[in-house]
């Protein structure tokens, strides 16, 4: 017998809804838990991957959301992040799972987000998987990083190129204080033309994905994108 | 986090002067606990917070060195937060021992394979390297100044032996059961015992599983204890370090309770979540001194401490009667067929519906209990062609609380509802009825609560339980006989009058 990673309720085995749903991995979480999720599909913009289905017309180009615009318009952040993948809408369930995930610690949950990400990444080209570092206090106080475990979690080595510099809480500065930010991001890394993949477990504004592509791409990086469990 | 054993003195990695051997907590056979140092100026403040306590190094906000020098001086334990026994983890906090709710991550605190308890997570992270800190050192000794009750109401001759009874097992340490109908007044039985033990300088809490009780009792026993500070306990109240003769608290919060107190009432022992969850049960075990007083509070007694109670292996006193003298009103079972089925169709049973009508033309007003949310949203809109005003509560309705002031209000003539109204809320005059009584979700319990809920007030002291089902069902007969039994232990003991 197995438990839902999220509501630990007992699954049957073998249902069949998993395996129409996530193709493979079949257990993790159990039907309700996976209802409660919203998988980000339909028409979405091409560079962060946000669903376009409700936004209106004025905060859209194309397939290109507003936001994204304004980075690419923009001369010295356009074409560093190639671009995001995200997976679900940061809807209330998202949020409440991914608090507990990373402000409780609850390792665990890395699991449940397994299937998700497996088979994203079989449509996603990439040498190298890189987790968003966290600072040495924010490591201890949480115990593991999150990003890292995800990769670790869905069965791949992650390659850690990065470390931060300073610790100062991001969440709490405005988008434009943390656009203009100094170097977030320090790397010892010589690359050789590898395709980069980002792994973060939220896209909000994507400056921290970006401080870490600028680098990356200085580095030697051929191409930087991002893989985020949500879009916030 | 990592320790360093020398001489027999734990040291945490951080504070280490020269390189030593090191591992998780989890990992020491012993934890050598440290002589008292009676000389040495130990921290008032921490004092005040810890003692009682089981809480995490992030729980407090002093520096680790002056923790350390407290555990040094023996004023402070660490205890392991996770013990291992032949690899099966048991979670020092809240005693869960199940496999499932343990997973391991490799942890950038200790840099091993850290186990960790995923039941009592949501108060910080317990896990193979987490120390749990309490305090070893002297105990704060709470002014008294008798007498401390403030408070000039009588108790009905129910109500008095009950009290006295609660006294003695106060005084005497022993543990006791108190089973008062819906209406008793339990509440006023236990001023006395309070009384009691804060003047002996004894700790008290009063523990509930639920929040809106502890917010509902807390006013009232500031009230009639003015003179001593009254800590108030349930997730984000601001009481959370204050070291109080008497605490009120969700028994989850006793989860960070240590040998803490003298007395422990626990009101609503058969109510959920407590009922079912063990680490909540093994929560009170822990907050109580080894040698300490345990009061049972219940309306409705589960099967088996019913069956203690008749067989003399569990000490209790009943309160059967209510505090206005009158009796319990007794359940009435009516057949009504496949109502699901007849929902399905948008039929209500004749004789509910008839039950209904009588209500609205009488503007008498009701409860009607549905056992799940889907059928009471099938019923609603029949229902709302008799009375456009006739509302619906469920436990994730985010309206409740403005449906039940509207009922109070009487601007609703009929409530439908889940069991989430079963208990805690009462209305003055009001006619309730249980449709599908037979589901499995209508304990006994359940039914003599919602029972209860009817002929509350000594203005209208009557009123009608109307059980509707497809079958009758032992929990249904139970539930009967329970109340029928305490009207007579009432009627026969000259508790009511009527
Ligand atoms: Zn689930
Ligand atoms: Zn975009
Ligand atoms: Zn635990
Ligand atoms: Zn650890």
């Amino acid at each position: 017998m197995s438990h839902c990673q999220i509501c630990m309720t007992d699954m049957m085995p073998q249902i069949g809804w998993r395996a129409l749903f996530l193709k493979e991995d079949p257990f993790s979480i159990c039907r309700e838990c996976a209802s409660k999720f919203e998988e980000i599909k339909g028409e979405t913009c091409r560079s962060c991957d946000r669903s376009l289905e409700n936004v209106a017309p004025q905060f859209k180009v194309d397939d290109q959301c507003a936001d994204c615009i304004r980075w690419e318009t923009d001369a010295e952040w356009a074409g560093v992040l190639d671009r995001n993948y995200s997976l679900l809408t940061y809807n209330t369930f998202a949020k409440e799972v991914l608090a507990r995930y990373k402000f409780r610690g609850d390792y665990a949950i890395a699991f449940a987000f397994v299937p998700f990400i497996k088979q994203r990444l079989q449509s996603i080209p990439f040498d190298a998987l890189v987790p968003i570092p966290l600072s040495e206090e924010r490591l201890y106080e949480r115990g593991f990083n999150q990003s890292e475990a995800l990769i670790i979690a869905s069965g791949y080595k992650p390659t850690n190129l990065l470390t931060r510099i300073h610790s100062e809480k991001q969440s709490k500065k405005s988008r434009a204080e943390r656009i203009h930010l100094p170097q977030v991001f320090q790397t010892e890394a010589s690359l050789s033309n590898e395709k980069v993949l980002l792994i973060d477990d939220i896209y909000t504004t994507g400056s921290t994905l970006r401080h870490a592509a600028k680098l990356l791409k200085s580095a030697g990086a051929q191409s930087v994108c991002s893989l985020t469990l949500a879009r916030g | 986090m990592r320790f360093a054993c020398i001489d027999s003195k734990l040291i945490p990695e951080k504070l280490l002067t020269s390189p030593e051997q090191t591992s998780p907590i989890s990992t020491f056979e012993q934890v050598p606990a440290q002589p008292l140092n009676p000389d040495y100026p130990y921290n008032k403040d921490l004092q005040q917070q810890l003692s009682g306590k089981q809480l995490l190094i992030e729980d407090l906000i002093f520096p680790l060195s002056e923790l350390q020098a407290h555990y040094e001086n023996g004023y402070l334990l660490y205890r392991k937060g996770i013990i291992s026994t032949k690899n099966k983890p048991t979670c020092t906090r809240c005693g869960n021992h199940d496999p499932h709710y343990f997973a391991a991550f490799p942890c950038a605190r200790c840099k091993e394979e850290c186990t960790y308890c995923r039941k009592c997570l949501m108060m910080g992270r317990v896990s193979a390297c987490t120390p749990l800190l309490s305090w070893t050192g002297p105990l704060i000794a709470h002014e008294t100044n008798p007498p401390q009750l403030s408070w000039d109401g009588t108790l009905s001759t129910g109500q008095q032996l009950a009290s006295e009874r609660v006294v003695q097992a106060i005084k005497e340490n022993k543990e006791l059961l108190c089973w008062a109908v819906c209406g008793a007044g339990k509440t006023e039985v236990l001023f006395q015992g309070i009384d009691a033990a804060l003047t002996a300088g004894k700790r008290v809490c009063l523990a509930t599983p639920r929040t809106d009780v502890v917010l509902e009792l807390t006013p009232r026993l500031k009230k009639v204890f003015p003179s001593i500070p009254v800590a108030s306990l349930y997730g984000g109240s601001e009481d959370r370090h204050l070291n109080a003769p008497l605490t009120i608290a969700t028994t989850h919060q006793l989860l960070r309770f240590y040998q803490a107190f003298d007395a422990v009432i626990l009101d609503e022992v058969d109510a959920f979540p407590y009922s079912v969850d063990e680490s909540l049960q093994y929560a009170v075990r822990q907050s109580r001194k080894p040698t300490s007083s345990m009061i049972y509070l219940t309306a409705t007694p589960n099967e088996k401490w019913q069956a203690d109670c008749r067989q003399g292996k569990r000490d209790y006193v009943t309160i059967p009667a209510r505090f206005h003298r009158h009796p319990l009103p007794v359940p009435v079972f009516h057949w009504c067929g496949n109502w699901e089925k007849g929902l399905k169709k948008e039929r209500l049973p004749a004789n509910v519906l008839q039950w209904i009508k009588k209500r609205l033309l009488d503007g008498k007003q009701c409860l009607l209990f549905v056992p799940k949310i889907e059928r009471m949203n099938d019923i609603l809109p029949l229902v709302r062609k008799l009375h456009p005003k006739i509302e619906a509560v469920h436990a994730e309705d985010p309206n409740r609380k403005e449906k039940v002031q509207a009922m109070r209000k009487k601007d609703i003539p009929i409530l439908l509802t889940t069991t989430i109204l079963e208990r805690g809320v009462t209305f003055p005059n009001i006619d309730v009825a249980v449709l599908g009584a037979e589901d499995r979700i209508f304990t006994e319990s359940a039914l003599v609560q919602i029972a209860g809920r009817v002929g509350r007030s000594a203005q209208a002291p009557s009123g009608e339980i109307i059980f509707f089902h497809y079958g009758k069902t032992n929990a249904m007969i139970r539930a009967r006989k329970q109340i029928t039994r305490m009207n007579e232990e009432a009627r026969m003991k000259g508790l009511i009058d009527h």
